[in-house]
């Protein structure tokens, strides 16, 4: 096999990992909003996100029939999303996490692991009145053609493009735009508003934030509601990229989110990201390890196939844990005394 | 126990010395009537009804009362196994129809061996069924070891397939299959660019990425629907139309579902027959629907098959007895020795350990969403 073959395929590659990614990091968010105020691992957000998952379905459903513009189908079903997912959160915190905060962090972390059990079965007994279990998206008719394909202005675009192997579905793109757009106001919302300022007063030092005149009850709400809403739109992209979701989706991609964000160094919004997109990247460069053992004539890597691609994943975490603990993009506290 | 056994030989001995008095015999069903599995268990007991409603008023005239007596697993090997003491316990029951699932089949038979309780399986598919060569447990369709050959055999032959990509789900049941399949692909001289297992559920696109780099002529997936149908969703969507085949994991129409539009080019090998598939399963369908206002399924024929096997067994064991009612133990013997005609899967012998000895895989085709049969795989048990 010659490098003509190799490298589009190598680029493929990648971009698939990257697409992966931006799910991952998405998802990865809401878990390093909520470690970044309250130091706590909300482990029911892998069901927060499933749920947004479920709330796309739900809209993708209803609004099949009508003739209604696919994006604002769309964008109907992310506002939903955000809508629900965010106000499970919300309730989450406010009936699981509140009454236990001044308990040992053991506690709250159990009760995470509780209310993400719960929230499965009720998500499958919710579907499960209506007869069904995997939820199949059907999309917008549009949705699951290529980018720049056939019929659209920018076909040669689209050659040049797969010349050198990044073949892009138009729902791929959507993908990134949303992610890197909600990415874009999340940013906004923390560093440049005075709402996003509290949130951060209160991640640095709830009491003495408390003594300035914050409600830091409110703050750790709005932080849960902005988390639960990015794993409502974290859900619908999951189900638009992959297709099919039921109720117990959410533990796989809700682990490996966990553990971007552990990458990128938990409470860092750009480390979320950072690590969502590496940890895609690797997993999918470990999936196809064993075609260059084959070309390179190294029988151990060809027994590398994509059976290993989680394991992979989390072996690099653990790697970048040994030499850089907080992670890639994470600071280290300075306790002053 | 010992007064009703006394009794009912009371009875019998009076059924005897009367020449309108009857006597009554009974065959069980055992399947699972509640919880998820209790659809397919129902089709079994039902389609064992309508054959034991055929052969009533033959077996009034010498002097039977037939009735059948239906028994609920819940699809549990723990509530199959203290059924089958119950029905062991019932001496007027000679054989049993059952089991849905393997894993209910064997404590159940066991439990049934030392009794002599004949069963007669309609739809399990694990090796170690008959494997463990008990005297009273068979089965009338083929075994999972049939399954990878003939899936191979149909991807060289049928596909003409000449580079195959293998995937398994990682479960002993989708790597034993992949595992079956490749040694029979190896035999046939045909080429495996890949093989590899994967427990993903959502994201393949690294496999699909290999796929479309190696361009196989056929990709077989060792798994069940709701992986595979993903994976398929998203082989199509990168563009690939290469045939998908697999074992009867993939049967389900959800699998379609999941594919949706890429549900198109799939093939599956399974032991159930879709009802339309059988020769002579029209009138079975009609008179199904009629009794039990519901639609036959693969499942019923075969729960009615494996019942006319055992009421043939009882018939041939009642005439070799000297037109006496049989005991168990002659009702066994004559269920594994026994040709078994007019049945809708065709004619039925079991061989020394009771697996079919001509059985028959049925190759499914899924085009456009839509299912239909595509090759009948005559298949036989290494044993004869």
């Amino acid at each position: 096999m010659d490098l003509a073959t190799l490298l589009p395929f190598l680029v493929n590659v990648i971009a698939g990992g990257l697409v992966l990614g931006f799910v991952y990091a998405i998802i990865a968010l809401g878990y390093t909003m909520v470690y970044g105020v309250l130091q706590l691992i909300n482990f029911a957000h892998s069901e927060v996100f499933v749920t947004g998952a479920v709330v796309g379905f739900e809209v993708f459903r209803v609004l099949t029939p009508s003739p209604m513009n696919g994006y604002l189908k769309l964008l109907i079903a992310l506002l939903a999303a955000m809508l629900i997912s965010g106000t499970l959160n919300v309730l989450i915190e406010r009936l699981a996490y509140r009454p236990l905060r001044n308990a040992p962090k053991l506690v709250p972390l159990i009760t995470a692991i509780g209310v993400s059990l719960i929230l499965q079965d009720v998500l499958r007994l919710i579907e499960g009145f209506q007869g069904r279990f995997d939820l199949t998206y059907t999309l917008p008719e549009g949705f699951s053609g290529k980018f720049c394909g056939e019929g659209s202005s920018c076909v040669a675009l689209g050659n040049t493009l797969r010349t050198i192997g990044l073949d892009l579905q138009l729902k791929d793109v959507i993908l990134i735009a949303v992610s890197l757009l909600s990415l874009g106001v999340l940013n906004y919302l923390v560093n440049r508003t005075r709402l996003g300022k509290a949130i951060r007063a209160v991640a640095q030092d709830r009491v003495t934030a408390g003594l300035m005149g914050i409600d830091s009850n409110r703050m750790i709400s709005a932080t849960f509601l902005i988390g639960g809403a990015l794993g409502g739109i974290s859900g619908v992209l999951f189900g638009m990229k992959f297709g099919t979701v039921n109720a117990y989706s959410g533990f796989d991609p809700g682990i490996i989110a966990f553990t971007a964000a552990v990458l990128g160094g938990i409470g860092s919004i750009p480390g979320a990201v950072l690590g969502g997109l590496t940890l895609g990247v690797i997993q999918n460069l470990i999936g196809v390890t064993n075609i260059f053992g084959g070309l390179l004539g190294i029988a151990n890597l060809e027994a590398i196939d994509a059976s290993y691609q989680r394991i992979g994943a989390f072996i690099v975490l653990v790697l970048i844990l040994i030499f850089k603990p907080t992670g890639l993009l994470g600071k280290s506290n300075v306790e002053k005394v | 126990m010992k007064s009703t056994a006394l009794s009912l030989s009371v009875l019998a001995a009076l059924a005897l010395g009367s020449a309108s008095a009857q006597t009554t015999v009974k065959i069980a069903t055992l399947s699972p009537l509640s919880g998820g599995q209790s659809d397919l268990g129902t089709q079994i007991r039902n389609g064992a009804q309508l054959a034991v409603n055929e052969y009533k008023a033959q077996f009034q005239k010498l002097g039977m009362n037939l009735q059948l007596t239906a028994y609920d697993d819940q699809a549990d090997p723990a509530t199959g196994t203290a059924q089958a003491r119950k029905i062991a316990a019932d001496r007027s029951i000679l054989a049993v129809v059952g089991t849905l699932n393997s894993g209910v089949a064997i404590p159940s038979s066991q439990a049934l061996v030392s009794s002599r309780v004949a069963m007669v399986s309609p739809a399990n598919t694990a090796n170690n069924v008959t494997d463990r060569g008990l005297s009273n447990m068979n089965r009338i369709v083929a075994r999972d070891d049939a399954q990878g050959p003939a899936g191979a055999n149909f991807l060289a032959d049928n596909l003409k397939a000449k580079k195959v990509y293998l995937i398994n789900d990682k479960t002993a049941y989708g790597e034993g299959l992949t595992k079956e399949v490749e040694k029979a692909l190896k035999a046939k001289g045909v080429q495996v660019v890949g093989n590899e297992g994967t427990e993903e559920k959502s994201d393949f696109s690294s496999i699909v990425a290999k796929i479309r780099l190696q361009r196989p002529d056929a990709v077989y997936f060792g798994g069940i629907y709701n992986q595979i149908g993903v994976f398929i969703k998203q082989l199509r969507e990168a563009g690939i139309t290469t045939p998908v085949m697999g074992g009867d994991g993939m049967d389900s129409s959800e699998l379609a579902t999941i594919a949706g539009k890429g549900a198109t080019n799939i093939y599956f090998t399974t032991v159930a027959a879709p009802i339309d598939a059988l020769p002579a399963a029209k009138t079975f369908a009609a008179n199904f629907q009629k009794t039990f206002k519901d639609q036959a399924q693969g499942f019923a024929a075969f729960g009615y098959d494996a019942a006319k096997v055992v009421l043939q067994g009882i018939l041939a064991a009642h005439k070799a007895n000297g037109n006496k009612v049989p005991s168990r133990t002659q009702v066994e013997s004559a269920i594994r020795k026994g040709n078994f005609t007019g049945l809708l899967s065709g004619n039925v012998s079991f061989n020394s350990v009771g697996d079919r000895k001509s059985a028959t895989l049925y190759v499914m085709n899924v085009q456009g969403g839509k299912y239909r049969l595509s090759a009948r795989l005559p298949v036989r048990p290494a044993r004869q």
